[in-house]
């Protein structure tokens, strides 16, 4: 049908339609706040980040630990038995050099983001493909230095200065070996 | 079951911003598809309609809102919502529509304007993270782009310059879509790879555009389509399957969740072989090392091996299997609902032969769409043939 139909809907616009005032816009600004309550899971895990304890959830049936620690295993559907304290240290599972914020602004240093598989969690294996991933930053690091597989620990925010957030952890930084 | 066939699709262009509103994209589309089949809305029975995330436009309920344009007044109505994988689902909908026996004809919509959101719409995905444990980190949407990526990359030792000849073939084949917003005939692997480092791996070229537009397509149960056209394409298998939303749970090197989207849709199509079997292929490629990804996922290559496809010329669309020969989401657009059904519309071309100068030579008789979204975690795919 492509190639039956000469001409196809759609009007694109350009910058300059907008500088001459070709083109109409309204412009609107949404301000929504909300108060969440973090209940069960997340709420033992950013008490325990209030504590300097990072933890994990396992699942006695199915044999998994998995952070953030959760009501229930997704895997077999049943209550997951208990929460334990995982180390703050872990692997680099992947990462990225990020040089655009959240809203697209340029920055010359780049943000790290990474997914960091913490000890005592579950890792990724022949029988295994689950692991106890959680996402983060690095710092104190050469960008080009980071590698998958390296070890980090994390720096936390001093005592007094932790609210309970996922934030307590400042991000995390290579063990040096 | 009954048989449901696609007899009808109409698009618009994909552009960076459109001079038009959510409904009146919406309606250019549907108006197109309906006349390619010569239906008027007295003939549909039902409309289905996908747009992905509301806080693109700023209006909640957005699928309610935009459904006069999608011709749903005073007709049975329901929106598709599963992020990049709308579109592939919303004609799963229409589908499940016309194989139950409820509706005979039913049109389905995608529509999807990202251009409203100010200064970008990337900012808008910030609400897709857990409130919890990661918007306070700031992410941006690249970031799981680009930690999947580099997963990718590094387990299977792949290089950029060659993942980069996904996006140089992509955009050059959409050098021949008539609403290709980035078709290039001429770029190159250099280009990518000069291009803007935006979140490394990931570069300003191996990622597709904001942009907006829609698509429609009309899909009719057998003793409709038989009535009306030589020349149906039958809707001959689906799936849809959901990964866990804790995405750092699991290993981003594949996507298991596509396999078993696709595993669904393969058996319900009778296809045991789907690298014989399948002579088109449409996959999700919002990312460039996307497709790779969706390529294994879809059992179409070997894990780590579907750069093969096109470093050997296979995926060329004169190739043995041609994978995006509309241009994709790289060089069509992605206007994300719209992007998925367009791969739909793309399949009901070229298996009709009627795709012009992107023609797949040697009369396909089958293909393959699929697209990908929410968290990191749904697969949806379509099997068509005729």
């Amino acid at each position: 049908m492509t190639s039956r139909f000469k001409s196809f809907p759609g009007t694109s616009l350009s910058e300059e339609d907008f500088a001459q005032g070709e083109v109409l816009f309204v412009h609107d600004a949404l301000k929504a706040e909300y108060a969440r309550d973090t209940g069960v899971g997340i709420g033992a895990y950013l008490a325990g980040l209030r504590r300097g304890v990072i933890l994990g959830s396992y699942c006695s049936h199915c044999r998994k630990t998995v952070v953030p620690p959760r009501v229930v295993c997704e895997w077999c559907f049943r209550p997951m038995s208990e929460y334990v304290p995982l180390r703050d240290t872990g692997v680099v599972n992947t990462f990225s050099l990020c040089y655009v914020t959240w809203d697209v602004q340029r920055i010359s240093q780049p943000e790290i983001p990474a997914v960091i598989v913490l000890d005592g969690a579950s890792t990724l294996s022949e029988t295994s493909v689950v692991m106890g991933g959680i996402l983060h930053k690095l710092s104190e690091v050469d960008p080009k230095a980071v590698r998958i597989g390296m070890r980090v620990r994390a720096v936390w925010k001093p005592p007094e200065e932790r609210q309970g957030a996922i934030t307590d952890i400042l991000y995390f930084k290579p063990i040096e070996e | 079951m009954r048989k449901v066939a696609v007899i009808g699709a109409g698009m618009t262009k994909f552009v960076r911003r459109a001079l038009e509103t959510p409904k009146e994209l919406a309606w250019e589309a549907a108006k197109m598809a309906l006349e390619s089949c010569e239906l008027t809305m007295k003939d549909i029975d039902a409309v289905c309609f996908g747009t992905a995330p509301d806080a693109f436009d700023g209006v909640h309920m957005n699928g309610e809102y935009v459904s006069d344009g999608a011709g749903a007044w005073r007709k049975p109505f329901m929106r598709a919502f599963v992020g990049g994988g709308t579109g592939v689902f919303s004609s799963i909908q229409g589908w499940y529509h016309v194989a139950s026996g409820m509706f005979d004809v039913v049109l389905v919509v995608a529509e999807e304007k990202m251009s409203s959101f100010y200064p970008h719409a990337q900012a808008a995905f910030l609400t897709i993270f857990d409130n919890f444990t990661e918007r306070p980190l700031k992410p941006n949407l690249l970031w799981i782009f680009a930690l999947e990526m580099n997963r990718y990359m590094t387990t299977y030792g792949l290089k950029k310059e060659d993942i980069a000849r996904v996006a140089v073939q992509h955009k050059r084949n959409a050098a021949d879509h008539p609403c290709a917003m980035l078709g290039e005939p001429n770029i190159t692997v250099e280009d990518v790879l000069n291009s803007e480092v935006l979140a490394w791996p990931v570069q300003r070229l191996d990622v597709s555009p904001i942009s907006d537009g829609a698509v429609a397509i009309v899909m009719a149960a057998e003793h409709v389509a038989k009535r009306l056209t030589d020349k149906p394409v039958w809707i001959e298998g689906v799936g849809w399957n959901l990964d866990t939303a804790y995405w750092t749970n699991r290993d981003l090197v594949y996507p298991r969740y596509v396999e078993y989207a696709a595993r669904m849709a393969y058996e319900m199509a009778g296809i045991k072989e789907p690298r014989k079997e399948i002579h088109i292929a449409e996959p999700y490629d919002p990312f460039d090392y996307k497709v790779l990804h969706h390529l294994e996922g879809l059992q179409l290559a070997d894990r780590g091996k579907a750069i093969e496809l096109y470093l050997d010329g296979t995926a060329a669309r004169d190739g043995n299997l041609p994978v995006c020969p509309s241009g994709g989401l790289l060089g069509v657009g992605n206007p994300i609902a719209a992007a998925g059904l367009m791969k739909i519309a793309e399949l009901f071309w070229q298996l009709r032969g009627e795709a012009g100068a992107r023609q797949v030579p040697g009369n396909p008789r089958r293909g393959v769409a699929q697209a990908w979204g929410d968290l990191m975690q749904i697969g949806t795919v379509v099997v068509m043939g005729r």
